[in-house]
């Protein structure tokens, strides 16, 4: 169990990591989720031991491991570069935290093969990384953090740079991988997609502070903030400041929502609605719904879905939505809020409430 | 940046300081000591106070001095920078010609000085050397041992050419770090030769020709070797750079008060330059 | 803006190619047109970016002709192409400001200064940096720096096309979104031709009119974006598009009858196969339907990805991947139907017969 107890870091006066505290099981894969500089290679390199904080503590199984090196630590670390020997083949790179740890050859032999079956690298196992494709080195990479068998593996954005099919490959057998594995895992993304692909738990960044932790999937649907739900929607979410008042949302005097019954609990004044590009149809009817009048901006088209851009009340909103639809830019049409989705945050940014379930 | 303490760390150094202390500490400090006390020999001692300093600084003999130093230093630099920095823009960037060219630059900087200097004085003399003898034969009158400017102009020459090739190598570690999607964008901008030069390679270039540009200067500001192997300091005191002017201060004179004193404010200024290029040369560096 | 026709193009980056397999970029023989928004999309390797620097000049073509608008370009340089690139990692002047940065292209080419500040502010304010131009454009973040890059393209009103390299690569996903919906109202609004490299099947096909998916240094399939997803040309096409992917599952074909193991599938038409070739049946997750109804399936796994379920199934010995909507209901005894209409056959991997 790793546990960070109100830890900070701070360089030259600048905070890079607020208070922070977070426990982590063993044989459970965690996500931290945020933009670029939101501090998660920061918190990374706190748990590893790379760094040590400015204030607090990190604890292992019930030691307290602050200072400790991280050649002490039972750690190992995926980057987002591949990095391997480049002189060394494939197996011997794999094997080399085993040939340090003075493991005896037979059984390197049989660690080695079984990773590289896991990873799918058996037919390469005699090549140097150079000659191998981005994804087969960033498998190398995962199957030496794998055979090290640490007790904590950190995997800073190991897919950004493999192509997008690789990318989705490796990510279904991830989850695989780590369960088997049993160490906890920490894995840096900025994309909300891939939190979701990978499951697990989540905890969103954003600007040094974790904004929320939990099951992914709860995280997801029930975020405490308006950061943490703009930190997890890809496409972004629509969000729309409005004044709760008799049972309707009010824009300017102009009740434009009525309020659904998961919301009706929440007081009266002012507030930010927000509800993820999916819950935004161009055809809808009865009492889950909600008519709104926008003007279309520009429609993109994904194949199977399009992104229709359209601005409502001074805000650009994004609707995801199946089918093709390529809609004139500048027209007005009517589309359909799914009212069941909304979620509300008071002006702190705070949740007043969100979808059940 | 908060790295893991570790107080073995200094163990591991001692030894380094130790030698650092022999070999700077302790001989600065002698020095210091020699600059304000008088002595006759016998370890007998007399407070001179700032006598000496005063000495050093109202001699005509260490302005002159300092006055060829300077002008030393800033025709090396004018020359080698400038084409340090052309001949890197024109080494090759890959194949067999890379390795070749690196090596024929290095060559001079494999020669001890004292050879370098040794190697000039023979090749520039009148009745052996290749050079003065060449020169003589085409008509030229060409003596650095009695002709005040061929002695300063076989100074130059063996100095550019001992030591362009560092700022070669400087220059072109700098420009190779260079992507090529830079070069790309200026052919697509319709950049000129001269504007990739002045918007791309020289910005890249900057930090490496500070190192060259200090390091060019301090060494050059400090010359002794070659001027005392080739002219000893002559014709006349016209090659009698500070270095050489100390020595014979020190050994030649066993004046070891003012040596002392002088090689005191030479480090001064040494220091002192040093330390304004660095300021003027970084500060147009903060990021916006 | 012009009209680009690849004429008979292929490459080879080894001297005196023997074979086939030597060319990195096969033949290419293609017109596309002028004000046309196109994307190159496929994996590392593929060759995609081989043909974008041939067209940009970067690279000649081992044989073939490459022309703008009917005017042969094949031996002119880079800048003579008058064309603007946008590349992977952000190329800025970063001693300029980013005002000078824009002014660069219009300077090299001597525009009198009165219209370069007129176009250049124009510019600046349609990339929505108007506040930052005097800044250095050192200190600006990645997209800031990406946007100056296309800023400079965009400055000269003359290029014939305006190339991308992966400009997304190192933008964050918030950051994608308004920069891609950016790109494309400053297409609608003044047409350029546009031609844009990414392995990102997203940014492809939201970018595009037309995608020209390419593979092992050919071209498989040039469509709208609808036509890539509806109907795949070739297994790698229905593969590489869509995420999950296409389902490809072996196939026995007898008249307009197909046969997935124990399972039968009435296709709208009878496919014309030629004798001995290999047979697959290609259906999309998003078509693939779980209910009450149809062969029976084993779910193995599923995947809430939020906005949409993946389920993994086992159908007929086969593994199939199902995408159900957010709230979509899982029966216990679970089957599936495929919509006879998004059903594609192919034989050795080529698409055959039907209409569309």
């Amino acid at each position: 169990m790793l546990e960070l107890r109100n830890i900070t870091k701070a360089v030259g006066g600048e905070t890079h990591i607020h208070p922070t505290s977070l426990v982590l099981e063993r044989g459970s894969l965690n996500v931290l989720l945020g933009p670029t500089l939101s501090g998660k290679t920061t918190l990374m390199r706190l748990m590893a031991g790379l760094d040590r904080p400015t204030s607090g503590s990190v604890w292992f199984d019930g030691k307290d491991v602050t200072g400790q090196r991280v050649q002490d630590r039972s750690v190992a670390m995926v980057y987002q570069q591949f990095i391997n020997y480049p002189a060394l083949t494939v197996y011997e790179n794999i094997a080399s935290p085993l040939r340090l740890k003075r493991t005896d050859a037979a059984d390197i032999d049989r660690e080695v093969r079984e990773a590289a079956d896991l990873l799918k690298l058996t037919p390469y196992l005699d090549r140097t990384p150079l000659n191998l494709s981005g994804g087969q080195q960033q498998r190398t990479a995962l199957a030496r953090a794998i055979v090290k068998r640490a007790s904590l593996v950190l995997l800073d954005e190991p897919l950004a740079n493999l192509d997008y099919k690789l990318r989705e490959e490796l990510r279904e057998e991830l989850p695989r991988l780590f369960a088997e594995a049993g160490a906890i895992f920490v894995y840096a993304t900025t994309e909300p997609s891939e939190a979701l692909l990978l499951g697990g738990n989540t905890a969103t960044l954003s600007k040094g502070r974790i904004t929320q932790f939990g099951p992914t999937i709860d995280v997801y649907r029930r975020p405490v903030d308006l950061l943490t739900a703009r930190t997890f929607a890809d496409p972004p979410l629509n969000t729309i400041a409005v004044v709760k008042q008799d049972g309707r949302f009010i824009i300017e005097g102009v009740p434009v929502l009525p309020v659904p019954a998961h919301l009706s609990a929440m007081a009266d004044g002012p507030a930010t609605v927000a509800f993820q590009p999916h819950h935004l149809a161009l055809t809808g009817s009865g009492e889950n719904t909600a008519a709104l009048s926008v003007r279309t901006a520009i429609s993109e088209i994904a194949g199977s879905e399009s992104f229709v851009h359209v601005e409502f009340a001074g805000t650009r909103w994004v609707m995801l939505v199946p089918g093709i639809h390529n809609i004139e830019p500048d027209s007005d049409i009517t589309v359909h809020v799914d009212t069941r989705h909304l979620m509300a945050f008071d002006e702190a940014g705070r949740s007043v409430g969100g979808p059940a379930g | 940046m908060n790295k893991t303490w570790n107080n073995k760390a200094w163990f591991m150094v001692l030894p380094m300081l130790v030698l650092v202390a022999f070999s700077a500490v302790i001989p600065l400090m002698t020095v210091v000591n020699y600059s304000v006390q008088d002595t006759f020999g016998n370890n007998a001692f007399f407070w001179a106070g700032t006598d000496w300093f005063r000495q050093v600084l109202e001699s005509d003999r260490f302005w002159a001095a300092l006055g060829r130093n300077l002008l030393f230093s800033a025709i090396i630099l004018t020359i080698e920078i400038p084409l340090g920095i052309l001949i890197a823009l024109n080494m090759p960037k890959k194949g067999i010609g890379v390795p070749v060219c690196l090596v024929l630059m290095a060559l001079p900087l494999l020669i001890p000085w004292n050879v370098v200097g040794t190697i000039w004085q023979v090749f520039g003399r009148v009745d052996i050397g290749l050079l003065g003898y060449g020169l003589a034969a085409l008509g030229i009158n060409y003596n650095y041992v009695n002709n005040v400017f061929d002695a300063w102009a076989t100074l130059i020459v063996m100095d550019v050419w001992h030591w362009t090739s560092l700022v070669v190598l400087l220059c072109y570690a700098g420009l190779v770090s260079i992507p090529e999607a830079y070069y790309q964008a200026a052919k697509i901008d319709g950049a000129s030769r001269w504007a990739v030069f002045r918007y791309i390679q020289l910005p890249k270039m900057k930090r490496v020709l500070l190192i060259a540009f200090l390091l060019r200067f301090m060494d050059s500001f400090m010359i002794y070797t070659e001027p005392f192997v080739i002219t000893g300091g002559g014709p006349g005191n016209s090659t009698t750079f500070l270095s050489i002017d100390l020595v014979k201060l020190a050994i030649g004179q066993f004046d070891l008060g003012p040596a002392a004193a002088m090689s005191l404010i030479y480090f001064l200024i040494i220091l002192l330059l040093s330390w304004i290029f660095y300021t003027v040369m970084t500060s147009g560096d903060e990021t916006a | 803006m012009a009209r680009i026709d690849l004429e008979h193009i292929r490459h080879a980056y080894g001297e005196k190619p023997a074979s086939a397999a030597d060319y990195a970029l096969k033949e290419v023989h293609h017109e596309w047109s002028d004000g046309g928004a196109y994307a190159l999309l496929g994996p590392s390797g593929c060759g995609k970016t081989t043909l974008l620097n041939i067209i940009s000049g970067l690279l000649q073509p081992s044989e073939g002709r490459i022309l703008f608008d009917g005017k042969d370009v094949t031996d002119l340089p880079t800048q003579e192409r008058n064309i603007a690139q946008v590349f992977q990692f952000p190329v800025i002047y970063d001693t300029m400001t980013v005002y000078d940065n824009l002014a660069f292209p219009l300077r090299n080419r001597k525009v009198p200064e009165a219209d370069v500040d007129r176009r250049v502010r124009e510019i600046i304010e349609m990339i929505g940096l108007g506040d930052w131009a005097r800044r250095k454009a050192r200190g600006l973040t990645a997209d800031q720096k990406q946007k100056i890059s296309l800023g400079r393209g965009l400055v000269r009103s003359d290029v014939n096309a305006i190339l991308f390299d992966e400009p997304l690569t190192v933008i964050d996903p918030h950051m994608k979104w308004q920069l891609r919906s950016q790109l494309k109202k400053l297409h609608r609004q003044f047409g350029f031709t546009m031609v844009y490299v990414t392995h990102d099947q997203t940014e492809a096909l939201t970018f595009a009119d037309k995608v020209v998916v390419m593979y092992d240094g050919e071209i498989v399939q040039i469509g709208t974006p609808a036509e890539l997803f509806e109907r795949p040309s070739h297994t790698f096409v229905g593969y590489f598009i869509g995420s999950p992917g296409m389902n490809v599952l072996p196939v026995a074909i007898d008249g307009s009858r197909a046969r997935i193991g124990e399972t039968e599938i009435v296709l709208d038409h009878a496919p014309a196969i030629a004798a001995g070739a290999k047979t697959e049946l290609g259906i999309r997750p998003e078509f693939v339907r779980l209910g009450r109804d149809g062969t029976p399936v084993r779910i193995a796994k599923i995947e809430d990805i939020g906005r949409q379920k993946i389920v993994r199934a086992e159908f007929s010995g086969q593994s199939i991947a199902i995408v159900i909507p957010e709230d979509g209901e899982i029966p216990a005894e679970p089957r599936v139907t495929f919509d006879p209409a998004a059903v594609n056959i192919y034989a050795n991997s080529w698409r055959v017969g039907g209409e569309g």
